[in-house]
């Protein structure tokens, strides 16, 4: 069984909008799901919506994790999964870090939350996984604030503040989008590092093909909300059934291989 | 940040000493004649004359300055009175150094104005952090209706109206009177608790506003998202991660209200009559008692320029990023 | 000689303290900067984020002038031109912005942004804005719109239509595509590409995207930290780099296929770039660099020719296929 299994999710906004449109995906345990799409497709409302964080839309359909049905769970319920079991990681850690604590306590609070801790206990648990995550100096840094790291920094913070439960399930939404290329090569060596040695599952969303290519066991590919495509990354990069997909594939400009005089577009489904 | 500290206050005494020089300026170059003023009604020009000569009146004004500006900081004497440090000079109406009538009406203006200070912020932060929370509901719409209310409404006529309806019709508070918070803790209280609620009025309302804009604002953060997914309980949420953000600015409002706060507290005193600072600005500008205007004016401005030099550097404290450079 | 040749190009900006506004240091955003253009040709212009790229932009354009440095367009010294002097420079010389919206007014519609570039030189319009539209894949009836009513995409074609009303012979693109969905952005890229060979433009094309880059560009130039570290011809810089940061740039690059991802070696830098504030001494990489050694510490490595045409500022240049 599926750690995590959506079946039938739709997501409708007050103001008539259907971010997500009847999606089925499945997150094995252990294992790494792309979820690509172009802007809009819904990979952010869908992630929200397996967090249980989307405020004010109607979430209908069928979210599973770990046998448990999410949907017809309480908050508090809710709340005690979220970042214990499952935990986020967000595309801009600039914003997405409060600038009025330290990283350490950032980090500590998320830990506390879940675990009784003392404080102390907790702050030396922080500053270990800002090790674990390539922090150098880490002790020394643990008390610096948001805006005294560099936006890779940032992230590494951001995952070792999602890792340090050793969640089953990351879900982790465009986390090297903001970055410059080394630095995202730097993040998504992490990543590729923290899944073998802890065995969590992640759900890689991202819009970028080479990252799903470099990072995911599986893909699916969204559009419009939709499912339009999914399976092994392998199977999928190397015969896509859509021609959706072969588009998305081919558009890219790639630094290797034969150059076309003009990019193939793609055919939107 | 103490090499800051020491520039914004070197800053802050250039300003006061332009203030200080304006001021100066103004009364000393006013048509009345200071002497005279000095000396009142029926007064001979031989007595005129000394006078001038024990004020300084008779050197020039960058001289008459700098002796104005040496008593301040070091004391002077004029003639054979001695004029302790600090010295803004002897009152034309009373004979009382300046220094020592503010001294003793500050505790009254500073009573209304801190009390007052503290009352709009508990009851302004509090509505709008209620009203921001209870978004759309009818906690919300009522306080800003009372929001609007209080600072549509003028100080004289809430002041009267209060004290008509309070003190003549009800009786639950005695007429506002001059009590030494030392002497009678609760006389004080109930004399200073109308002038609080009638200045207060006036203020809570505008910070009521900031703060429900500044936690709406902030609760639409990403980092309170995240704090949310962390799964902190969400009262952590709201404690650490809306509110505390959103009362940076209410902090920044706030200084730059402390200046208006003394006006207000100005206005507040002369309406229910009671002995403050104000009273005795007041009493002066009729009198024409230059050295006391001078001296209340002065006085004022130093306060505000500190308090915005201390707002700033609480500032500096509270937000991280403006710390480090 | 080159339509638009710089050399030695310097800009530093002052850095002020937040609080007292006082001077605290520079930034040395461009340290000495060499490229050429030639006509009809695409100089791409990559590099991470705050490596002086739309700094060197701004200053081949004008729109900022060089702490020193000169650039000449047309084999003539634009540095010291007046700006009444630089309106028929302007002519020639256009810009095609990041974000569509920001750059297009809001409140005018598109055949009053397309009209304007004539307004401001002084001419008669000498294509009719439809033409102009039709041109860059709009619909004539898209004039009376405003931008708004756009797609980021179709908004990024108004924003070259802009540019290219006036028939300029050089249009520098910052980032043109980085805000596009990938399916659009091809579109542009392909755009760009048929305007060119149709009109025979020149661009300066400024991405961080490497693939974006190979795809228009015919010569590249690589920055890191103010400084050009390698430049040479398409082929050669995607397939013979010689420098450490372009072969870390490179390897760093995810391609879209499962198989080349997992086998390949790649070059994980170490760190994040140094501060332009308070930039290494020596060469700018040295920080970063695998291959550093002791004299990368003291020696500044210049531009130097390695092949013909191929430039690299490196101690130990080594030509090597990714
Ligand atoms: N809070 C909201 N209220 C109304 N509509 C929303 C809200 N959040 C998202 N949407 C809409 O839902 C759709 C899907 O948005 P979503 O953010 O999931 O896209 P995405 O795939 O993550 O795109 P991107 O790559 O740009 O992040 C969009 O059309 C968006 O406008
Ligand atoms: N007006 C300015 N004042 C001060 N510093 C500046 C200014 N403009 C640019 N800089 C600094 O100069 C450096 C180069 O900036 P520039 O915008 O040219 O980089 P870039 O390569 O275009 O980066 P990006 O990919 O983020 O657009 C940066 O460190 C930046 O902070
Ligand atoms: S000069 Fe030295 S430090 Fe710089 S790139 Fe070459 S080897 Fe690396
Ligand atoms: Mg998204
Ligand atoms: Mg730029």
């Amino acid at each position: 069984m599926s750690l995590l299994s959506v079946r039938g999710l739709t997501v409708d906004f007050p103001s008539g909008v259907r971010a997500v449109d009847g999606l089925d995906l499945d997150v094995e345990a252990g294992r790494v799901l792309g979820v690509v799409g172009e802007s809009g497709s819904g990979k952010s409302v869908t992630s929200l919506a397996v967090l249980g964080l989307l405020r004010n839309a109607r979430v209908s359909g069928e979210i599973r994790f770990a046998g448990q049905d999410l949907l017809s769970l309480g908050p508090k319920a809710m709340r005690a999964l979220r970042g214990d079991r499952m935990a986020m990681v967000f595309q801009d850690p600039l914003s997405c870090l409060n600038p009025y604590y330290p990283v350490a306590f950032q980090i500590a609070e998320a830990y506390r939350a879940h675990r009784r801790a003392s404080r102390k206990a907790a702050h030396a648990l922080a500053v270990s996984m800002l090790e674990r995550v390539g922090i150098p100096e880490a002790r020394r840094r643990a008390r610096s604030y948001p805006h005294e790291f560099s936006g890779g920094m940032r992230q590494r913070v951001m995952i070792a503040m999602a890792l340090c439960l050793e969640p089953d399930l990351l879900v982790a939404d465009e986390p090297t989008t903001a970055l410059d290329v080394t630095v995202q090569a730097q993040v998504l060596d992490l990543l590729r590092d923290l899944r073998e040695r802890s065995g969590t599952a992640i759900m890689l969303i991202t819009h970028d093909m080479g990252v799903v290519a470099g990072l995911a066991d599986d893909v699916v590919v969204m559009h419009g909300g939709k499912r339009v495509e999914a399976g092994p990354v392998r199977e999928v990069f190397h015969s896509p059934v859509t021609a959706y997909t072969r588009g998305l594939l081919d558009c890219v400009p790639r630094v290797d291989g034969p150059l076309p005089h003009r990019l193939p577009t793609v055919e939107v489904p | 940040m103490i090499l800051y500290t020491a520039r914004r206050l070197v800053g802050a005494a250039g300003i006061l000493l332009v203030i200080c020089a304006l001021t100066f300026a103004v009364f000393y170059l006013m048509p009345a004649d200071p002497a005279q003023g000095a000396c009142g009604k029926a007064c001979s020009p031989e007595r005129i004359a000394q006078i001038r000569a024990t004020l300084g009146l008779d050197q020039p004004l960058p001289t008459q300055f700098a002796a104005y500006l040496g008593g301040i900081v070091a004391g002077r004497t004029y003639g054979s009175l001695e004029c302790g440090f600090p010295c803004l000079g002897f009152s034309f109406q009373t004979n009382q150094p300046v220094w020592d009538a503010l001294t003793s009406r500050l505790p009254t203006s500073v009573s209304i104005a801190a009390g007052a200070a503290l009352l709009w912020l508990l009851v302004g932060c509090t509505a709008g952090v209620v009203a921001a929370l209870r978004r759309g509901t009818v906690w919300d719409r009522a306080a800003m209706i009372a929001a609007l209310g209080g600072v549509s409404l003028p100080i004289y006529l809430t002041a009267l109206l209060s004290q008509y309806v309070l003190v003549v019709q009800l009786g639950w508070l005695p007429y506002p009177r001059e009590v030494a918070l030392t002497d009678d803790p609760v006389g004080w209280f109930q004399s200073m608790l109308m002038p609080w609620c009638t200045l207060a009025m006036l203020y809570a309302g505008v910070y009521a506003r900031i703060t429900r804009s500044e936690v709406l604002e902030n609760l639409g953060r990403d980092y309170v998202r995240t704090a949310r997914a962390k799964g902190l309980p969400e009262v952590t949420v709201l404690r650490r991660h809306a509110l505390r953000p959103a009362l940076m600015p209410v902090v920044t409002i706030f200084g730059m209200d402390l200046g208006a706060l003394l006006g207000g507290a100005l206005i507040t005193e002369s309406v229910y009559g009671l002995p403050g600072v104000g009273k005795l600005a007041a009493d002066a500008i009729n009198s024409a008692d230059q050295p006391v205007i001078l001296g209340v004016t002065l006085f004022a401005a130093a306060f505000v320029v500190l308090a915005n030099v201390a707002v700033d550097l609480v500032y500096a404290l509270l937000d991280p990023r403006v710390r480090t450079v | 000689m080159s339509l638009l040749e710089t050399t030695d190009l310097v800009k530093r900006y002052p850095v002020r303290h937040r609080l007292t506004r006082r001077r605290i240091g520079e930034v040395s955003a461009v340290d000495g900067v060499d490229l050429a253009v030639d006509r009809g040709e695409t100089l791409g212009l990559v590099g991470e984020s705050g490596c002086g790229k739309s700094t060197v932009g701004r200053l081949l354009t004008r729109l900022d002038t060089p702490t020193s440095g000169t650039v000449r367009f047309d084999g003539r010294d634009i540095g010291p031109l007046r700006e009444d002097e630089l309106r028929p420079v302007r002519r020639d010389l256009q810009i095609v912005f990041q974000d569509p919206f920001s750059s297009l007014n809001p409140r005018h519609t598109v055949r009053q942004l397309l009209s304007a570039p004539f307004r401001y030189q002084g001419l008669e319009p000498t294509e009719p804005v439809e033409d102009l539209l039709k041109r860059v894949g709009l619909k004539p009836e898209h004039a009376s719109r405003y931008p708004h009513e756009f797609s980021g995409g179709q908004a990024q074609r108004i924003g070259i239509a802009r540019a290219l009303a006036l028939r300029p012979r050089l249009v520098l693109c910052d980032e043109p595509v980085s805000a596009l969905d990938v399916s659009v952005q091809a579109q542009i890229l392909n755009l760009l590409r048929d305007l060119q060979d149709e009109l025979g433009l020149s661009y300066v094309f400024i991405a961080h995207d490497l693939g974006a880059v190979r795809q228009v560009s015919t010569r590249v130039a690589v920055m890191y930290l103010g400084v050009v570290v390698e430049s040479a011809d398409r082929d050669a810089l995607f397939g013979r780099a010689a420098h450490p940061y372009t072969h870390a740039l490179l390897s760093a690059v995810p391609v879209p296929n499962p198989d080349v991802e997992r086998g390949r070696e790649r070059i994980v830098l170490r760190g994040d770039p140094p501060s332009p504030l308070n930039p290494p001494s020596g060469c700018r990489f040295r920080t970063r660099c695998p291959k550093a050694a002791d004299v990368c510490a003291v020696e500044r490595p210049v531009l130097r020719e390695i092949a013909p045409g191929h430039r690299v500022a490196c101690h130990f240049p080594e030509e090597r296929t990714p």
